[in-house]
């Protein structure tokens, strides 16, 4: 497998690729590119698009590389290749971002990003450490063999709100339901960092390299 | 439902850590990313490096220090200690750091914080406040390890802070670091009352009470501790069953490693 992580200059990627590149030996071998040239979104078997800070900022990061979106409808939604998207990487797949003005997202899976408005005052804002997965068993291979209470990292202010339900593949309470995975055909996501999640994320990144959607 | 955090921290001075677990299962107990891995193997929540090195030119050891470590433990890590620039904090986060702790170079320019926040994102920004209790219900920043005061309020500090996006408070009494004694509850309280962003309580612990009180009484979203561990009094496994028998909400069972 050949797994492609996207740099468009949006944080910290060092970690997610180390974890990648664990669950890729893990797996047997394969490469893991960090790049920003969107002609080797050609050679992925895998694309991962990861993403810190706002919505706004992201997109236009993303869109700032000439070719890129191109690249990865061409890649991704006509050609089907896996893709996870990772904290605002997963949300850019929204149609809007209420983040700082409104945004167009990528569009893929219908639904917005909104700030999270814990039903609790207390409950501190960002939405930032620990929290319990809420899933049906067997909903989809990137939960497989993990268990629904499992725990993952969280660092958020914002959430995806999905216009159709069946999209959300998991969730965790924060004085509401708050989007943990999402999911339309080749297309998943996480709220939470897999790459910070210790063993439950590395499990949720194999599980993503050996999805054959 | 989100579960409160146990934050060990190690100090390093160029590449060693000072004070050091002395378990016998370490092959070189000096060694950060030898007790980072046993951390994490414990299930702690995250990991904080405080880098006390002195001197310039040796600096540069921490990258080597947070690069090895990010290679072993895939697991939030907070590197703190003469971040000062925009540099700075790219070097850290480029060697694997996931956030930084910005403390001295905010109180001399709060703009700073402002820049780093936009640039890197808040997530990635923990602004470290010292203070020091100056009268009744009265609390002071203070830099330079506690010696040099400001004259700035510690609660209008955090608020400040977490305005210019800050994403979290690392905050800890001068007074009772290295005490054994407690954390300074009533600060812990007002600061963690005074702002939306998460708080994380440091200096004082000497009993797993210390902890379950940091929490409960101090409100504090996670719970920072050094010599209770790194003496190997409490193991971090031990401690999160504590605090979950008094009731905290934890993260209990589910550890790192490979």
């Amino acid at each position: 497998m050949d797994v492609v992580i996207i740099d468009y200059e949006s944080g910290n990627l060092r970690s997610a690729a180390k974890a990648f590149e664990h669950a890729v030996d893990e797996l047997g071998g394969g490469s893991v590119l960090v790049t920003s040239d969107p002609a080797r979104l050609a050679d992925a078997s895998h694309i991962v698009l990861p993403g810190v800070g706002a919505f706004a900022d992201c997109k236009a990061g993303l869109a700032g590389i000439s070719g890129m979106i191109d690249a990865l409808n061409e890649q991704v939604i006509a050609r089907g290749k896996p893709f996870l998207g990772i904290c605002v990487g997963m949300q850019l797949m929204a149609s809007w971002g209420r983040e700082h003005g409104d945004t167009e997202g990528l569009g893929w899976i219908p639904g917005e990003v909104v700030a999270i408005t814990p039903n609790d005052p207390s409950l501190k804002i960002p939405h930032m450490g620990w929290n319990a997965l809420e899933f049906e068993p067997g909903i989809h291979p990137l939960l497989d063999s993990i268990d629904p209470g499992s725990h993952a990292y969280f660092v958020h202010s914002y959430g995806f709100r999905a216009d159709d339900a069946a999209h959300v593949l998991a969730r965790v309470d924060y004085g509401g339901p708050v989007t943990a995975v999402i999911g339309r055909n080749n297309l998943v996501g996480t709220q939470f960092h897999p790459e910070k999640s210790q063993r439950v994320g590395l499990h949720v990144i194999a599980n993503f390299l050996k999805w054959r959607p | 439902m989100l579960k409160n955090r146990i934050i060990p921290c190690l100090d390093v001075d160029k590449g060693r850590v000072v004070k050091g677990v002395n378990f016998v299962d370490l092959i070189d107990a000096g060694d950060p990313v030898e007790q980072a891995r046993l951390y994490d193997a414990e299930g702690a929540d995250e990991l904080c490096f405080l880098d006390i090195t002195a001197s310039h030119e040796d600096r540069e050891t921490i990258f080597d220090v947070v690069a090895r470590t990010a290679e072993e433990c895939f697991m939030p890590l907070t590197v703190g200690g003469g971040v000062r620039t925009v540099d700075d904090i790219r070097k850290l986060l480029l060697a694997g750091a996931d956030k930084v702790a910005i403390n001295t170079a905010a109180v001399n320019n709060p703009e700073f914080v402002r820049e780093a926040a936009l640039k890197f994102g808040s997530q990635c920004i923990v602004v470290a406040i010292d203070a020091k209790r100056t009268g009744p219900g009265k609390f002071e920043v203070f830099t330079h390890g506690g010696r040099r005061e400001t004259g700035i309020d510690a609660i209008d500090w955090a608020k400040r802070m977490a305005e210019y996006g800050a994403g979290e408070i690392l905050l800890t009494s001068m007074d009772r670091d290295g005490t054994k004694q407690g954390f300074d509850i009533e600060l812990t309280k007002a600061v963690a009352d005074a702002v939306t962003i998460p708080v994380i309580a440091s200096g004082g612990v000497g009993t797993l009470d210390h902890l379950v009180d940091g929490v409960k009484s101090g409100h504090a979203s996670a719970v920072l501790a050094a010599s209770i561990f790194h003496f190997g009094t409490y193991r971090i496994s031990e401690a999160k069953e504590y605090m979950a028998k008094a009731g905290i909400p934890m993260r209990i069972g589910e550890r790192g490693g490979k």
